[in-house]
């Protein structure tokens, strides 16, 4: 039995001086900027450099031209009507990679539709992903859905296209790795559109109450489409929201990839501690169109994203690189034409692949197909017979 | 008259009632300065300023439970769910508020509200961008729930979804969106809710149908004629709730059979009630079995969509089904 008093506030009164002095703290670093690195890559914050070597330096920005030369490929792939839909990562990928990056491989990863930065980090492959995006024969997940990446082998959850119903779902892995012991750490990446559902709320709530071992990486990439951020919220940052569920929230440069890693790897520290839950707002600029569906000429200026392209992530990291001397610029051009041939050997390969059994959609409903299922797909069946007896394409 | 499409439609509906009423908005994610991801709203900002065209925050929830609490206050806003596949974060507010405001404030609180955006399959959009869950607002008393199937239809049921006092769920199938044009006057018109239409007029067996499935029926229904002589008769329900029971057993009357054709889900779908309630009060019209083809019960794939679907082929075996019983 809890003891009398102990959970309420009876009589009431202000809250102590303690409680304040730690929240004018968390307000700082919510509305603050944590960057490592300037436009020009130069060092401003040196506590913000990972203690990494060059060689992980220059892993990281593999990773990056990886994610951009990829990228590419979709969005061209999109146009020859070889990928249904495809969601442009371009200036993202600090974000992506910078979150990845710390992570174990034992931690859990719920994505959102623009992160192909996190995923190459954590593994999966080029070919995996334009199988996906093509649909073929080893599409892992099997034509589900367009724009969604994910295989358990990586301990990445297939993200939601409704925009950030993953949320609760990360804090519930979170509290179960908890409950059952594991060292395991959770790591949810959505948009800044996400923080207007009651997902995001009810999710960092219950991390709050709870003590998840989780981590929320906000993308703040400025635009919902074609909704603005200062229509998203009339809080001066999305970081400041978590400070309601008693989570720290933290703003930082999501274009600077030193200090992603960073604050998400002591983030992640924290939460693999068992100290709770943070919310990273990483600060960055969508560059291309939402999707190839959108056209965003309708809704901003071309000059807007001619100024944003001087802030973008891979630029400014290679500057870093090269005034570190771990890379100098010809390397950096070398390796991203070097990946650019290699991805479109595999387009390639991939494009050659047959495409998934026509009754795929029968798979992955139940464990055990219950008999309304067996009675369609006998319909089905016949339905094809039919069609070739009429001598009908029902495919066209 | 001009020859638009059903996109245009609905804009001069929204268009048209905004000037006639000024208690009409609209609100939804992207319908003001990008004027819709469909351009449904497009132009409207620019007219009716941003008090009446309003861009919200990203959650449906908000959109519609905000949109109620319009409604109850006195305006008449017609609210976009920017796919219909992503109404589901809104469901409390549906069913809760939106559709039992009237029976749980014992009618001193009304919500005339349209919640409309565009349904269904067939633009290769995968499981979030094509789903038909009308079945979902029929099952809950208090909704309206309508398709149209064409512009001029769209045009009529929309102004009159707009002025009818109850909440109205308007389902847009996007496949048709561009792809049908017609003339549609400029003129004021509405089409009352709970009327369907006969599209083809046939002797034989009676198919009732909504949406975009209309035009696969048709091809089904040449086919048959061409190939057996079969003489189909098509309906076009249009609203779902309440749906025009005395077309369709009239039609009935004349042919004695009955296929239903619908995107929705086939387990509990329109179907199973459509022919449920003919078994339970006309079964003496029927000289066999009401055959229903629908989605299969599977969430809807990204590939071989045209297969999952009802299809021409699908189409063709139910008519042989009661054709030949």
């Amino acid at each position: 039995m809890t003891s009398l008093l102990g959970d309420v506030d009876l009589p009431f009164k202000p809250l102590p001086p303690r409680v304040l002095e730690e929240y004018s703290g968390m307000l700082r670093e919510a509305l603050g900027f944590k960057r490592a690195i300037d436009e020009e890559g130069r060092v401003v914050d040196e506590s913000l450099l990972p203690k990494l070597t060059n060689r992980e330096l220059a892993e990281i920005y593999e990773y990056m031209v990886r994610a951009r030369v990829l990228d590419g490929w979709l969005l061209k792939l999109q146009r020859m009507g070889k990928v249904a839909l495809h969601a442009p990562n371009r200036g993202q990928e600090a974000t992506a990679v910078g979150t990845a990056k710390p992570m174990k491989p034992h931690d859990w990863l719920f994505p959102s539709y623009r992160e192909l930065g996190a995923y190459i980090v954590r593994g999966m492959s080029e070919e995996e992903i334009l199988d996906r995006a093509m649909n073929t024969i080893d599409d892992p997940l099997k034509g589900s859905d367009f724009a969604i990446y994910g295989n358990r082998k990586y301990n990445i959850v297939p993200a939601p296209v409704p925009v950030g119903n993953q949320i609760p779902l990360a804090t519930g892995a979170a509290i179960a790795a908890k409950i059952l012991g594991h060292d395991t750490v959770v790591v949810a990446m959505f948009g800044d559109g996400a923080s207007s559902r009651g997902d995001f709320h009810t999710g960092l709530n219950f991390a709050g109450v709870f003590k998840a071992p989780v981590v929320y990486v906000l993308q703040n990439n400025q635009w919902a489409i074609s909704v603005p951020t200062k229509r998203q919220t009339a809080a001066p940052s999305f970081a400041v929201k978590a400070l309601a569920y008693g989570v720290p929230g933290i703003r930082v440069d999501g274009n600077d990839v030193l200090a992603v890693y960073s604050i998400v790897s002591r983030a992640i520290e924290r939460a693999r501690r068992r100290e709770g839950p943070t919310l990273v707002e990483a600060v960055t600029y969508r560059l291309g169109a939402h999707t190839t569906a959108d056209d965003p000429s309708r809704y901003r200026r071309e000059e807007e994203v001619k100024i944003a392209e001087r802030y973008e992530p891979l630029r400014r990291y290679r500057k870093f690189l090269e005034s570190q001397g771990v890379l100098t610029e010809k390397e950096a051009l070398q390796l991203e034409e070097e990946w650019d041939s290699r991805v479109e050997e595999i387009v390639r390969k991939v494009l050659q692949k047959p495409g998934l059994p026509k009754d795929v959609f029968f798979e992955n409903v139940y464990e055990r197909p219950p008999w309304v299922l067996e009675e369609e797909k006998k319909e089905f069946e016949e339905s094809l017979k039919i069609a070739e007896e009429l001598g009908i394409e029902l495919e066209e | 008259m001009p020859r638009v499409n059903m996109v245009q439609a609905l804009n001069m509906a929204l268009r048209e009632e905004m000037r006639r009423d000024p208690r009409v908005v609209v609100l939804g994610e992207d319908v003001g300065r990008m004027g819709g991801v469909f351009l449904v709203t497009e132009g409207l900002i620019e007219e009716f300023g941003e008090e009446r065209v309003i861009d919200t925050p990203l959650t449906e929830m908000g959109i519609v439970g905000v949109a109620i609490g319009m409604a109850m206050y006195g305006l008449r806003p017609v609210a976009e769910i920017q796919f219909i596949d992503f109404i589901y974060e809104a469901f409390d507010q549906i069913v809760n508020n939106a559709a039992w405001m009237r029976f749980r404030s014992a009618g001193m609180y009304k919500v005339p509200l349209v919640i409309r955006g565009p349904c269904c399959g067939g633009i290769r959009g995968g499981m979030h961008h094509s789903q038909s869950n009308e079945a979902y607002f029929i099952h809950t008393p208090g909704l309206y729930v309508v398709m149209p199937s064409r512009p001029y239809d769209a045009k009529g049921l929309l102004k009159e979804s707009i002025r009818v006092d109850d909440a109205v769920i308007f389902l847009e199938p996007k496949s048709v969106y561009r792809t049908v044009r017609e003339e549609v006057p400029e003129d004021d018109y509405t089409i009352p809710l709970g009327k369907g239409r006969v599209v083809r007029e046939g002797d034989d067996v009676t198919l009732v149908t909504w949406g975009a499935m209309v035009y696969v029926a048709e091809k089904a229904a040449e086919l048959a004629e061409k190939r057996r002589g079969w003489s189909v008769e098509i309906i076009d329900l249009r609203t779902l709730f309440p749906w025009d029971k005395d077309l369709v057993v009239s039609s009935l009357e004349k042919t004695g059979r009955l296929v239903i054709v619908h995107e929705a889900w086939k387990t509990l779908g329109p179907g199973a009630e459509i022919s449920a309630y003919i078994a339970e009060n006309h079964i003496d019209l029927l000289r066999g079995p009401v055959k229903r083809v629908a989605s299969y019960d599977t969430p809807f794939p990204l590939v071989h969509e045209k297969l999952y679907m009802p299809n021409v082929a699908r189409i063709y075996r139910a008519l042989m089904e009661v054709m030949e019983w």
